[in-house]
């Protein structure tokens, strides 16, 4: 077997999505393809030959031919995640490889099309969601949906506008935000970190049929995947990936 | 697209001309088609001997290194009570044996310093645990001669396949503590697989038992396009790696 090579992507368009993230659009030649939730390897090499590498989940859908989006939140002592926000402009070509990873997957495609859907988030967890939420709209599946999503702030909520207009074409999709840390005036909606109840309320109308992915820091994967086991779902329908700060 | 560039070798570069592995063919393939990462620097690297000379040969190629103990699983931490776990080895054995909590943890155990690597690139150096050498194991039960490798199992239905040679002689224990305290559930508690040689999703959390078999059946990452083997020195990440 090859190994996945290793490819020189082009970044085509560089954006902001809230103070603290960006997502970059990287046109990669001969690119085969991705299935929603998966991540790519990427590297970079200084003068003297010294290289790193970090994993980043694909946000975009698979619909879109030869060209990926990764959303990276900057931290602040990371090693990669400040380059890639303070230096990397459109132009600028990356080493990439991948897809990797084929259980944190969902695909509009058999019984997952139309069986009940429950995605919790925490902050940029979301991202290999976000991939599965575009492909599902892309598909036209309208299978009941639901994203629980936990930001600090309002204003840190990632792809905010994008995820009003998705559930707003009514195709079976729910956002369900909470807001750990502030709320804006008149804020109805939840406003602490998830716990059983919240998750035992989000999932409630989807019911116990659902299939479930959870990306966050671990606490919240934690949590959220405990809480789902005690409520009865099989372990074998709960689906994890765990962004934490090591994940610069 | 500049073939010139990339796809040239097989594996990552590594940390600067990493001696342990390239020899000097593969430096000059290095030195003469690495791509650079436009304005990328890298953290400080300080050269020569000392702690951080030292840190940095103990960290293969592609990795960083950590001071947290991140946690990655596919799905939920199961949790099974201690009056309900046992551990059994099964397979190519002269006799099958299975132990109850109390029973294993009473086997002759000791400490472990090992350094980890994970496949999604962090290392942690000196990481400290405790309990039973994988060769103990299979004194109780006595290997037949046609079992060649291994594949642990795990509550929760994880498994991983390895061959006897990566865990023989030393190579490979199951924990029950770690850093003084009790194993903790989502690092694999109450009990561990560590296979320091290898990746670390190699090291099944949550392990129950070790069957033996005259063939190598691929466990659940390496049936999803993980490596068969996982040597991270030699940087097999990916099948084909």
């Amino acid at each position: 077997m090859n190994p996945i090579a290793w490819r020189l992507a082009t970044v085509t368009a560089v954006r902001d999505e809230t103070p603290t993230v960006r997502s970059f659009s990287l046109s990669i030649p001969e690119w085969g393809g991705h299935r929603p939730g998966q991540h790519v390897d990427l590297r970079l090499t200084a003068e003297d030959g010294y290289s790193v590498e970090r994993s980043y989940s694909i946000a975009s859908e698979p619909e879109r031919a030869g060209v990926i989006d990764l959303t990276v939140e900057r931290i602040d002592d990371g090693e990669v995640s400040p380059f890639l926000h303070d230096v990397v402009a459109a132009g600028d070509r990356i080493e990439v490889r991948g897809p990797i990873g084929g259980y944190f997957v969902w695909e509009a495609l058999g019984s997952m099309a139309t069986e009940p859907l429950f995605l919790v988030a925490g902050g940029s967890g979301v991202v290999p969601l976000m991939a599965m939420l575009r492909h599902r709209a892309r598909s036209g599946a309208h299978n009941p949906t639901r994203l629980l999503f936990s930001s600090r702030h309002l204003e840190e909520v990632i792809y905010r506008d994008e995820l009003d207009s998705l559930a707003a074409t009514n195709d079976g999709l729910e956002v369900v935000h909470t807001l750990t840390r502030s709320q804006p005036a008149g804020w109805m909606g939840y406003d602490r970190r998830i716990d059983d109840r919240m998750i035992a309320e989000v999932l409630a109308p989807l019911g116990m049929g659902s299939r479930s992915f959870i990306c966050g820091p671990t606490a919240l994967v934690e949590v959220a995947a405990n809480a789902l086991v005690r409520l009865g779902l099989p372990g074998d329908r709960i689906r994890t990936e765990r962004f934490g700060p090591t994940g610069t | 697209m500049d073939g010139l560039r990339v796809g040239g070798y097989r594996r990552g570069v590594g940390h600067r001309l990493d001696t342990r592995l390239v020899g000097w063919r593969r430096t000059l393939r290095v030195m003469t088609e690495r791509f650079v990462t436009r304005g990328f620097v890298g953290r400080p690297r300080p050269d020569g001997e000392g702690t951080a000379g030292d840190a940095r040969s103990r960290t293969p190629p592609g990795q960083y290194l950590t001071t947290d103990f991140p946690v990655l699983s596919a799905g939920p931490t199961p949790r099974t009570p201690l009056d309900r776990w046992s551990f059994f080895i099964e397979g190519l054995v002269r006799e099958p044996m299975t132990w109850t909590w109390d029973e294993f943890t009473a086997l002759p155990a000791r400490d472990w310093t090992v350094d980890i690597s994970c496949v999604t690139k962090w290392t942690k150096l000196d990481m400290r645990w405790r309990g039973v050498s994988v060769d103990t194991l299979f004194e109780a039960v006595e290997l037949l001669p046609t079992a060649a490798f291994a594949i642990a199992s795990s509550d929760g239905g994880y498994t991983t396949n390895l061959p006897i040679s990566d865990i023989l002689n030393g190579q490979a224990f199951v924990a029950w503590e770690y850093d003084g305290k009790p194993l903790a559930p989502e690092h694999g508690g109450p009990a561990r697989l560590v296979v320091p040689g290898r990746y670390f999703w190699k090291s099944a959390k949550w392990v129950r038992g070790i069957r033996l078999l005259d063939r190598d059946v691929p466990g659940f990452w390496e049936g999803l396009g993980y490596h068969n083997r996982g040597d991270q020195w030699l940087e097999e990440r990916y099948s084909g790696d």
